[in-house]
């Protein structure tokens, strides 16, 4: 294929992903913004009021960094396992392997359509936040490329999941068991120094940290770990999923007997 | 001459160790209307499937239009359209969606591949549906629906595994023509199909598949004029009671009690009919008994199947 024809075929898969999840917006775009709306409410005004300053920040300011990089993580990673999978279930796939579109393009266009929509989440999460709380942006490159990137790494998750999925409990295992509570457990509502030693150990194993944290520093210049630490490790976790994702893909695995 | 479709030597054991393909050879001139006919599990769409990197092949050769899918992969796909067995779009995106994206995938611009899906829609009467999402089509509906799909990129060649299953009569005769009209504009065509009458209606070209081996690749003509003998069932005004003795046919009463006798080539019916009225039986209507070509099929896998050898044509 000409580039000419590689980026009409991307953009075919870019529009295809953006009309699924607008058309079945109530289940896509409602209910996260739902969602944080009482995060915002309960945590923010009616609990945060009372616990103080977290970090140097009222709790507000300080969970809300955390919350807009979680409506980010889970919907990217929603939106192209569930789309992939669907696609696998109904053969629809076959669309895709007939035609002489490249493994790559096909992974680039279903990346961008979990990004499109995790960042679309992200970007309405932050308008309604200032409705609670006023932010004041420390580093507006480190808090874009911090979020750009985590959806793009949450995206390729989301796609390996799909491929490796065989039923639709596969695409709610991921999700639930280890996404959710790496999110809870990622310094979304507090800062580590609350815990012991230990634990604050442990805390630096778990990758979502080091991304809520380095959006933190974008938006709040405070940060648990060093933000540059984060953006390497975000781009070595991406560079090993593109990997596997295009290993997977090239072998057809379960979408080629 | 390139062959728009040349398969050599092909083989396929799936992942649970079943051996689908035992080294298919076949190949398909550019401008054919070619059937590919086989009793069910025969592997008539496992090679379809190799051929359109639906599915991936032990070991052999393909080639589209000298394009081999192993060097150059993307240029075959260029080149080649696929109706499946089973419909494989999404149920919820509408069918011009689903038109132009199929477009969009072989890197032809929105403009273009919507002028295209208005062409195939329009022409397999599909256009007042275009707005509707593909659930809502009729079974017909949808296999018009892969149709125009699979032409949207306009490919030379095109592959279509049992295009008319669950399609009623008078539509399966608007899509034989609308194939027809595609081949003699210069599409090469390649089905597969249980009813034989559309193998015999519209094909120039036949290859039988069974057990994952050809067993016979030749012309239509040729493998009807193999066909020597043929059954004609007679009802006579009578009933019979027993076969009455005709010298020189074979006669017997079928469950019914119509006659059935057996013509060899060249043999003529005259004397059938001859001595039938010395005897005073009169005959009200006759017919073949069953499709010629159904016949010749339904020997040859019998004979398959009894035989331990391959049969002939395996070795070619
Ligand atoms: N994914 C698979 N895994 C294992 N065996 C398979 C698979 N797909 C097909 N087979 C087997 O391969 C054989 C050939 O199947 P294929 O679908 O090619 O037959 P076919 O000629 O198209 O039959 P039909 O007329 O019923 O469509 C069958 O025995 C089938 O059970
Ligand atoms: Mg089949």
């Amino acid at each position: 294929m000409t580039s000419r024809a590689i980026l009409t075929a991307y953009y075919t898969i870019v529009i295809r992903e953006i009309r699924r999840f607008t058309r079945i917006w109530a289940q896509t775009l409602l209910p996260p913004v739902v969602t944080m709306t009482l995060y915002f409410i309960i945590f923010g005004n009616l609990i945060g009021s009372r616990i103080g300053e977290m970090g140097g920040f009222d709790y507000m300011a300080f969970i809300v960094p955390g919350l807009i990089m979680m409506a980010v993580i889970t919907n990217s990673y929603a939106n192209v396992v569930s789309s992939f999978f669907s696609m696998k279930f109904q053969r629809s796939i076959e669309e895709l392997l007939v035609s002489p579109v490249p493994n790559w393009v096909i992974l680039a266009g279903y990346v961008s359509g979990g990004m499109a929509r995790g960042l679309s989440i992200g970007l309405l999460v932050t308008l309604l936040s200032l409705a609670f709380t006023n932010l004041s942006i420390h580093s507006l490159p480190m808090m874009i490329v911090t979020v750009v990137l985590t959806s793009a790494l949450f995206s390729l998750g989301g796609f390996i999941n799909a491929m490796l999925a065989t039923k639709f409990d596969d695409i709610s295992i991921v999700p639930t068991f280890v996404l959710t509570p790496l999110t809870y457990l990622g310094g979304v509502f507090y800062s580590i120094d609350l815990l012991p030693n230990f634990w604050q150990g442990v805390s630096l194993l778990n990758p979502i940290l080091y991304m809520v944290n380095g959006f933190r520093f974008g938006i709040l210049g405070v940060s648990d770990v060093n933000p540059y630490v984060s953006l390497g490790m975000i781009l070595v976790f991406i560079a090993g999923l593109v990997f596997v994702a295009l290993t997977m893909l090239a072998r057809g695995k379960g979408i080629r007997h | 001459m390139t062959q728009a479709l040349d398969i050599r030597g092909l083989t396929k054991t799936y992942g649970d160790g079943f051996q689908a393909l035992k080294g298919i050879d076949l190949s398909v001139a550019e401008g054919d209307f070619f059937a590919l006919l086989g009793p069910n599990g025969a592997g008539k769409s496992t090679t379809l499937g190799i051929v359109s990197s639906l599915v991936n092949k032990s070991d052999g050769e393909v080639k589209v239009f000298g394009f081999d899918i192993d060097t150059n992969l993307s240029e075959a796909k260029m080149n080649l359209g696929v109706v499946p067995q089973e419909f494989n779009f999404n149920q919820f995106e509408k069918v011009f969606d689903i038109v132009t994206t199929q477009a969009g995938y072989y890197g032809i611009p929105l403009r273009r591949a919507s002028e295209s899906a208005e062409k195939y829609l329009k022409k397999l009467g599909l256009w007042d549906k275009r707005n509707s999402p593909a659930r809502m089509l009729s079974g017909g509906m949808k296999r018009r629906l892969m149709i125009a799909r699979a032409l949207v990129h306009e490919p030379r060649l095109l592959i279509l595994d049992e295009p008319t299953a669950g399609v009623d009569i008078e539509l399966r005769r608007s899509m034989w023509s609308f194939l027809e009209e595609m081949n003699r504009q210069g599409t090469t065509i390649i089905l597969t199909t249980h009813y034989l009458e559309e193998a015999e209606a519209l094909c120039r070209n036949i290859a039988i598949i069974d057990h994952g081996r050809i067993l016979k690749n030749t012309s239509k003509r040729d493998l009807l004029q193999e066909l020597s003998l043929e059954t004609f069932v007679l009802d006579t005004e009578v009933a019979l009671n027993s076969p009455p003795e005709l010298p020189g046919f074979v006669c017997r009463l079928d469950g019914e009690g119509a006659l059935e006798v057996d013509v060899e080539k060249g043999q003529g019916l005259n004397q059938v009919f001859v001595q039938l009225e010395d005897m005073g039986i009169k005959v009200v209507s006759m017919r073949t008994k069953a499709n010629r070509l159904e016949e010749l099929f339904i020997r040859m896998v019998e004979e398959n199947a009894s035989s331990a050898k391959p049969a002939e044509g395996v070795a070619e």
